[in-house]
């Protein structure tokens, strides 16, 4: 038995080895599924937004699949789609992602998850990543969802719904993520 | 019932807590509130293998890579090493991403402003992938160490940056490697942030002479262990 290696910050001066090549468009013309864009800013613990932030996502596609052998649901995938992008921030401090809806997955004890996203913060000055999600509102399934109602402050549920939006006829999820403070996003232990 | 077959809890006792009073930026760039357990699910033992992916020729030469055509300044090193899990499986196929100072201790980023040359054959970063035993090797310099602001003449230690995905979402790795005998180390706050001393002993690169080739190159070993699966899977979705 092995220990783990102990994680360490990104660091300043991450995007040299990580964000050299733009990984954030996930999704091209022939992807299955409704187009998204999902933005935001992270917030500190003095509620200014983070310049050196990275946001790594992890989704199912359209149809709820991941793909990964570990994922041996019937339903389709997506030759164009894995999944997984990164983001850096602009110059307004702002991620994004140019991605699809995710499918429903399963969940365990035969429940079903709303549609999310599995999210990974990194920062100069976290010696740690966290692990949150991003659900989308006016999801049917969100109430239902088990991940969602495990988290007893039901306020707190509040902080893991990103809104929605159109602009130009594109549909815009906004989540912004607070590292700390009164609405401190929820994070997993996972 | 399908067989869902989790990873082993995060490991608190060898990772860093959020906030590390000696390191003054993790005090407003933490969670404060207790985190949330989530019992692990399709959507965290899967995740991104980048098993398609092709590297260029030379991703894992930092010495060359900088498409000068001509070599970087600085002691050229061979990194070497294992990425196995908590079980001593190794960890196959699994991307390796590198970044690193030059050999005066200065990024090639625009935010760092250290008057330490720049070296324009010297990118720093670089990529490799494991092999079937989980093995990895790759070609650069040796970074050279860089004052920072954290406290009154601070100075970072000699590392590397390595950022790792392993097999699942809930594996993902990203740390820094230090080389053995650095007396920077021991008043680093990033190094000594890991709570425990084996947990910091880790983190430190060893010297490997089979790994030193005559007339070119110091060898070093550092081997990576990421979160492993648990012996007993209990039942999951259908």
């Amino acid at each position: 038995m092995s220990k783990e290696t102990p994680s360490q910050t990104v660091g300043p001066f991450y995007a040299i080895g990580l964000t050299r090549h733009p990984l954030s468009v996930m999704a091209n013309d022939s992807t299955q599924g409704e187009r998204i864009r999902i933005e935001g800013q992270v917030f500190d613990g003095d509620g200014v937004a983070i310049p050196d932030v990275l946001v790594e996502i992890w989704q199912a596609n359209a149809y709820g699949r991941y793909h990964h052998p570990d994922d041996k649901q019937e339903k389709p995938l997506d030759p164009t789609f894995t999944g997984w992008g990164r983001s850096g921030t602009d110059p307004n401090c702002i991620y994004s992602f140019e991605t699809v809806k995710p499918g429903s997955v399963p969940g365990n004890d035969e429940s079903v998850q709303a549609p999310h996203v599995n999210v990974c913060v990194m920062a100069r000055g976290m010696l740690v990543h966290a692990f949150t999600r991003i659900y989308f509102a006016g999801e049917r399934l969100n109430d239902r969802d088990p991940v969602l109602k495990s988290i007893k402050n039901k306020a707190r549920r509040r902080t893991l719904i990103a809104s929605r939006d159109e602009q130009d006829g594109k549909t815009i999820y906004h989540f912004d993520i607070r590292l700390q403070g009164e609405n401190e996003t929820v994070f997993f232990d996972m | 019932m399908l067989t869902l077959k989790t990873y082993n809890p995060r490991d608190w006792r060898s990772h860093p807590p959020y906030s590390f009073k000696a390191y003054g930026s993790s005090l407003k760039r933490g969670p404060l509130k207790k985190l949330v357990p989530l019992q692990q699910t399709l959507s965290e033992i899967t995740g991104p293998l980048f098993s398609d992916i092709k590297l260029e020729p030379g991703e894992d030469d930092l010495t060359r890579n900088a498409g000068t055509g001509k070599e970087a300044l600085g002691e050229r090193i061979i990194v070497v090493g294992r990425v196995l899990d908590e079980d001593d499986r190794p960890v196959p196929h699994t991307l390796i991403d590198i970044w690193q100072a030059n050999a005066a201790g200065r990024y090639h980023h625009p935010v760092d402003q250290h008057h330490a040359p720049l070296d324009p054959n010297f990118i720093g970063a670089g990529r490799c992938v494991t092999n079937a035993m989980g093995e990895y090797r790759y070609l650069t310099i040796k970074p050279g160490a860089y004052p920072w602001l954290n406290h009154p003449n601070a100075w970072r230690p000699a590392h590397i940056h390595l950022s790792l995905f392993g097999p699942a979402f809930v594996t993902r790795l990203v740390t820094q490697f230090y080389f053995p005998g650095d007396p920077l180390i021991p008043l680093d706050p990033i190094f000594n942030s890991v709570p425990t001393k084996k947990g910091r002993q880790r983190l430190l690169s060893s010297y490997a002479h089979d790994v030193t080739e005559p007339e070119f190159a110091l060898g070093y070993r550092f081997d990576i262990v990421l979160r492993g699966r648990k012996a007993t899977p209990f039942e999951g979705p259908q």
